[in-house]
Parts: structure tokens; C-alpha cells; sequence
């Protein structure tokens, strides 16, 4: 099956269940917010290194967010939710309360929760002050440039994790090409991140290592410079650049529409092949057939 | 479809009618609505002395005629609407923990001693001691939001410890004298002596005030809660202006006398 010239192959992305956030980051200004929600989604590219992957969903514009400033949405997940509500209580303690200006917000609607201004709060050392609206409590902590406004709670939910797609191309520049269109495209679907460098990782993993003591390893069978050594290469003799885009999402449909978007934006001249990453369908809660995707199909 | 209760014959003494509450009409009949029991000064009547009553059991009530010698209409009522179409008497909502009452003109004194939940909103004016502590008793409303867009008189919020009470116009003498905890936000002038002897809590005004002596200036800033608050408050109907949502705000700490973790917020245009 071709998307214009570039096959898509017959196989799936294998996905994983994970546990997810909505943080609402606002601030006296857009610029603040963005400092905020950058610092809180850095190091959160895998779970398997950074306990948590986290990035941008969206700018939000003043009018409406909670407190009517500008802000960002940010996702974040976990492999289970009581990891979720540590990395939130980290990050948002480390990253958001630190920044100038900002209060933090949940984002979420969902009837699973986690404690975070709720442990904040011992911050502010006896001075913290609790208001309560529509049965929404908010912690006011006293810091230097006046206080840091935080929910009590943030509600987590059930996601989605792992979804990805793997671009084959002819060379970098092209490649590099497709891969910033394909990110483009995707980023335009509510409930996603794409958790890694601008939304682009080279260095795919493969379960397990020749080392005991490392859980994954590089993903040899997509490296060019493998090719004349690996018998069980998955790279054509014509690719010599593979970049990879991993999609967390709220729910299956939001990754497979951000999926579904990289496949039409990324398929270009000089772009080989559009593939996806799986481990035989062993581990990950969710297959998603790249065919599927594509219309008409 | 509603419920209607229309006053027929007005009381010459207060009648205490804490049996008109969306609780104590659930599962009745209208004719087994009529013959609740209410009384008239020390005389026991029913509520057919005074209604009419017609309409669609189990949905929201609506009141007709001057109430305003009926006091403790929506006692202890924990869901479902009233909707007063005039003025009513004392004790309005009390002990009320969820629901809402909805008053189109003036309340009595004692507006929702006890409450602990649910939503009053008045649009004419309240007497004294909206929100407060009963006599003897060291605290007020324990949650829930009363909201009057006129003026109230001394004592608002006496001894209450959270929940939310807002004024639209002025608020009387002592104002949140006592408060544990909550928020009182008038947007008219406070009365003097307002915030005496609390221990935490926020009184917010949008206009000067004179501070005790034993309240503290701390600084000028712009409350992030605050931003909420009156962007809420601007939802429910009142004149809140884009300034004071986004505006300077002066904290006063106090009371000094007690634990001094109260504050008064000053609107600073």
C-alpha cells in the first residue's frame, strides 16, 4: 500500500496502557507560561529513563483559561497513576512553583484523582492558606513575588502510550524534512504529545541488551550503518536516514488520528518506507495497523 | 412545570414554615403538601392556611406573595430549588447543606445560620447576621455560597469558618467579626470594625476601608484566587469589572488580637 510514492508497510505500532494528566499552566504572561510548561516537560521523554513522559499540548489563550491569563496545556504519563501523582508533585513543585507569576491547574475531567497542591502546600509552612469554590479547593502558597495558586487535585485518567511511526528516507535532509511536516501535522490533534526533541527521536530502542543490565538497547535493525552486518536488517538497500515519532494520547483515537495525520504529512519524494515499531504484539495493550489508517481502508 | 405556592393570607404574626424545603415535599401528594404543619406565631396551622398550592410535585418551587414574615423557609434543605418571587422573612436556608434558593427581593435577618452547603442568592437586600453564628455559638456557616446583590447589615459572616458570602452593595458593621476561615467579598463600602477578632479567613472589598489597629499592611499585589473568585462572581450577575479582576489588591493582615492569619484585601484602582 502507497501513500503518493512511499509504501506504508503492513504492520502495527504497539502501544502501551499508560495513566495520563492535564496541567494548565497560566502565567502573567505567554512567555512565562511557555517557561514553565518547558521546564516541566524536560528530561520526560520515556518512562524507561525519565520515569514519565510529558510535553506541550497547546497554548491557551487568556480568554479561556482558568484565571483568565494566557497558558499552556501540558500532558503528562506514567506507567500507573500513583507515579503519575509523584512526578506531578515533582514537577510542578520544581518546574511551575519556581516560575515567576504562574499558577497551575487541572486540566482533566475524569473521576480518578491524584493529591498535588495537597502536598505543595507544606511549602509554605503554616502560611498557606486553602480557598474553596464549587467544591474545587485551591492552595494560595506564599512565595517572593506574591503567592503560587495550585489545585488541591489533579485528575488522571487511563492513556494511551507508545504509539509511533518509523520514516525510512533516502537521505537526512529529506528525511529531517518529512519528519518536521509529519510532527506539524500531528501536534494539530487535542489529547496527544509527542514526548521526545521537538517531537523526533533517532535513537529507537529494542527490548533487552546484550548487556544484563540494561532493559533496552538501540534498535539495530533500522541503524543504516548496521546494514552489512545485520543479517535481519529491516532497511532496504536505498534508506540511509530512519527518524521515529512516538505519540502518547489520551485515548487509541487520538493517537491514531496524530498517526493517521504523520502518515499523509510525512509521505514524500525520497521517503522510502513508513513503518512502525512492535514487539510482536506481546506487550502493549493496543496494535494499531498501520493500514488502517490510511483512508479508504 | 413547577410547583406553586401562592400566599393567599398573610400571616400577622411570623409563622415559622421550615417545612416548606424541597426535602420535606419529596414523595408528598399535593393535598398531603397542604396539610404540612407550620406555626402561626404559637398557633399550629398548615401550609393550606396561607397557599394555594398547584403545580408538579417533585420539581422546583416557586413561592408567590410578601414572605416576608415567613421565616425558615428551605430549612435544612439539601437539594432542589426554591425561587421566592418577592421578599421573605428570617432564617432563610438555615442549616441548608446542598440545593439552591433564589430570592428575588429582600431577606430577613439570620440568612443561613448553620448552612454547610448549597447556594443562596438574593437580589434585593439581607438584614443582620447573614451567615452567622447563633448566639453562643463560637461558629458560623460551615460551606456553601450566599450571594446578596444589595446590601446587608451588621454582623455578616459572624464566626464563620468556610463557604463564601459576597455583597453586592454594603455590608454592615463587624463584618466577618470572629471568622475562622471562608471568604466575605463585598463590593460596596465595609462597615467598621470589620474583620475584629478573626483568626483566618479573607474579607475582599472593592472600595477604601478603615482598617482596626490591630490589622496589619503587608503589600500590594495582584491575588491569583482572586482572579477566580471575581470572575465568578461576574458570571453570577455582579458588576465586577475587568479591573478588579486583574487589578491591585492591598493585604492587610489581622486580626493581630487573635492569630493573625486573616487577611483584608483592598481593591487599589
Amino acid at each position: 500500500m502507497k501513500i503518493k510514492s512511499t509504501e506504508i508497510v503492513d504492520t502495527f505500532a504497539e502501544a502501551f496502557k499508560m495513566w495520563a494528566s492535564r496541567i494548565i499552566i497560566t502565567a502573567q504572561t505567554s512567555d512565562w507560561a511557555l517557561a514553565a510548561a518547558r521546564s516541566m516537560t524536560g528530561f520526560a521523554t520515556s518512562v524507561i529513563g525519565c520515569k514519565c513522559e510529558a510535553g506541550i499540548e497547546r497554548q491557551i489563550t487568556a480568554d479561556s483559561s482558568p484565571d483568565k491569563r494566557p497558558g499552556v496545556s501540558v500532558l503528562l504519563f506514567a506507567m500507573d497513576s500513583e507515579s503519575l501523582g509523584k512526578r506531578l508533585v515533582e514537577r510542578i513543585g520544581q518546574c511551575v512553583m519556581t516560575c515567576p507569576t504562574t499558577a497551575c491547574y487541572n486540566g482533566l475531567q475524569s473521576e480518578h484523582s491524584v493529591v498535588v497542591g495537597g502536598q505543595l502546600r507544606y511549602f509554605g509552612d503554616g502560611f498557606q492558606i486553602s480557598k474553596k469554590l464549587n467544591d474545587r479547593r485551591y492552595w494560595r502558597i506564599p512565595v517572593m513575588d506574591g503567592e503560587f495558586l495550585v489545585d488541591e487535585k489533579f485528575n488522571v485518567q487511563a492513556a494511551v502510550g507508545g504509539g509511533n511511526i518509523l520514516l525510512l528516507g533516502k537521505d537526512m535532509n529529506t528525511t529531517l524534512r518529512a519528519v518536521k511536516a509529519a510532527v506539524k501535522a500531528m501536534r494539530e490533534v487535542e489529547g496527544i504529545i509527542l514526548p521526545f526533541p521537538d517531537g523526533v527521536v533517532r535513537s529507537g530502542s529494542k527490548i533487552g541488551s546484550k548487556y544484563k543490565a540494561l532493559i533496552a538497547s538501540t534498535n539495530d535493525a533500522y541503524c543504516p550503518t548496521l546494514r552489512a552486518v545485520r543479517q535481519d536488517t529491516s532497511l532496504a538497500a536505498d534508506v540511509n536516514c530512519v527518524l521515529e515519532i512516538v505519540i502518547d494520547g489520551l485515548d487509541e483515537a487520538a493517537v491514531r488520528e496524530a498517526m493517521r495525520r504523520g502518515l499523509y504529512a510525512a509521505a514524500k519524494p525520497g521517503i522510502r518506507q513508513i513503518t512502525a515499531g512492535n514487539y510482536g504484539g506481546d506487550l502493549g495493550q493496543f496494535k494499531i495497523d498501520l493500514h488502517s489508517l490510511v483512508d479508504g481502508q | 412545570m413547577s410547583l406553586e405556592l401562592t400566599l393567599h393570607t398573610s400571616p400577622q404574626v411570623p409563622v415559622e414554615a421550615e417545612n416548606i424545603s424541597p426535602d420535606k415535599f419529596a414523595g408528598l401528594t399535593i393535598a398531603e403538601i397542604e396539610t404540612l404543619s407550620v406555626m402561626h406565631g404559637n398557633e399550629q396551622l398548615t401550609l393550606a392556611d396561607f397557599f394555594k398550592v398547584e403545580g408538579q410535585t417533585g420539581a422546583e418551587i416557586h413561592l408567590q406573595g410578601d414572605l416576608s414574615r415567613l421565616k425558615y423557609i428551605g430549612s435544612g434543605m439539601s437539594s432542589g430549588h426554591i425561587h421566592i418571587h418577592g421578599n421573605t422573612g428570617q432564617h432563610l436556608g438555615a442549616a441548608m447543606s446542598g440545593g439552591e434558593i433564589l430570592v428575588d427581593g429582600d431577606a430577613g435577618d439570620w440568612v443561613a445560620p448553620d448552612m454547610s452547603g448549597g447556594r443562596i442568592q438574593i437580589k434585593g437586600n439581607a438584614g443582620h447576621m447573614v451567615g452567622s453564628a447563633y448566639r453562643g455559638s463560637p461558629v458560623g456557616i460551615l460551606g456553601g455560597e450566599i450571594i446578596i446583590h444589595g446590601d446587608v447589615r451588621n454582623e455578616a459572616g459572624h464566626g464563620m469558618r468556610n463557604g463564601m458570602i459576597v455583597v453586592g452593595g454594603n455590608s454592615g458593621d463587624f463584618t466577618g467579626v470572629d471568622m475562622l476561615a471562608g471568604s466575605i467579598i463585598v463590593l460596596g463600602k465595609l462597615g467598621i470594625r470589620s474583620g475584629a477578632g478573626m483568626k483566618r479567613g479573607s474579607i475582599v472589598t472593592l472600595q477604601a476601608a478603615a482598617m482596626l489597629p490591630t490589622f496589619s499592611y503587608a503589600c500590594t499585589y495582584q491575588p491569583t484566587y482572586l482572579r477566580i473568585y471575581m470572575q465568578y462572581l461576574k458570571d453570577s450577575g455582579l458588576a465586577i469589572d475587568e479591573a478588579h479582576i486583574s487589578g491591585n489588591y492591598e493585604r492587610w493582615s489581622g486580626d493581630a488580637i487573635e492569630l493573625n492569619r486573616g487577611e483584608i484585601l483592598l481593591y487599589k484602582d
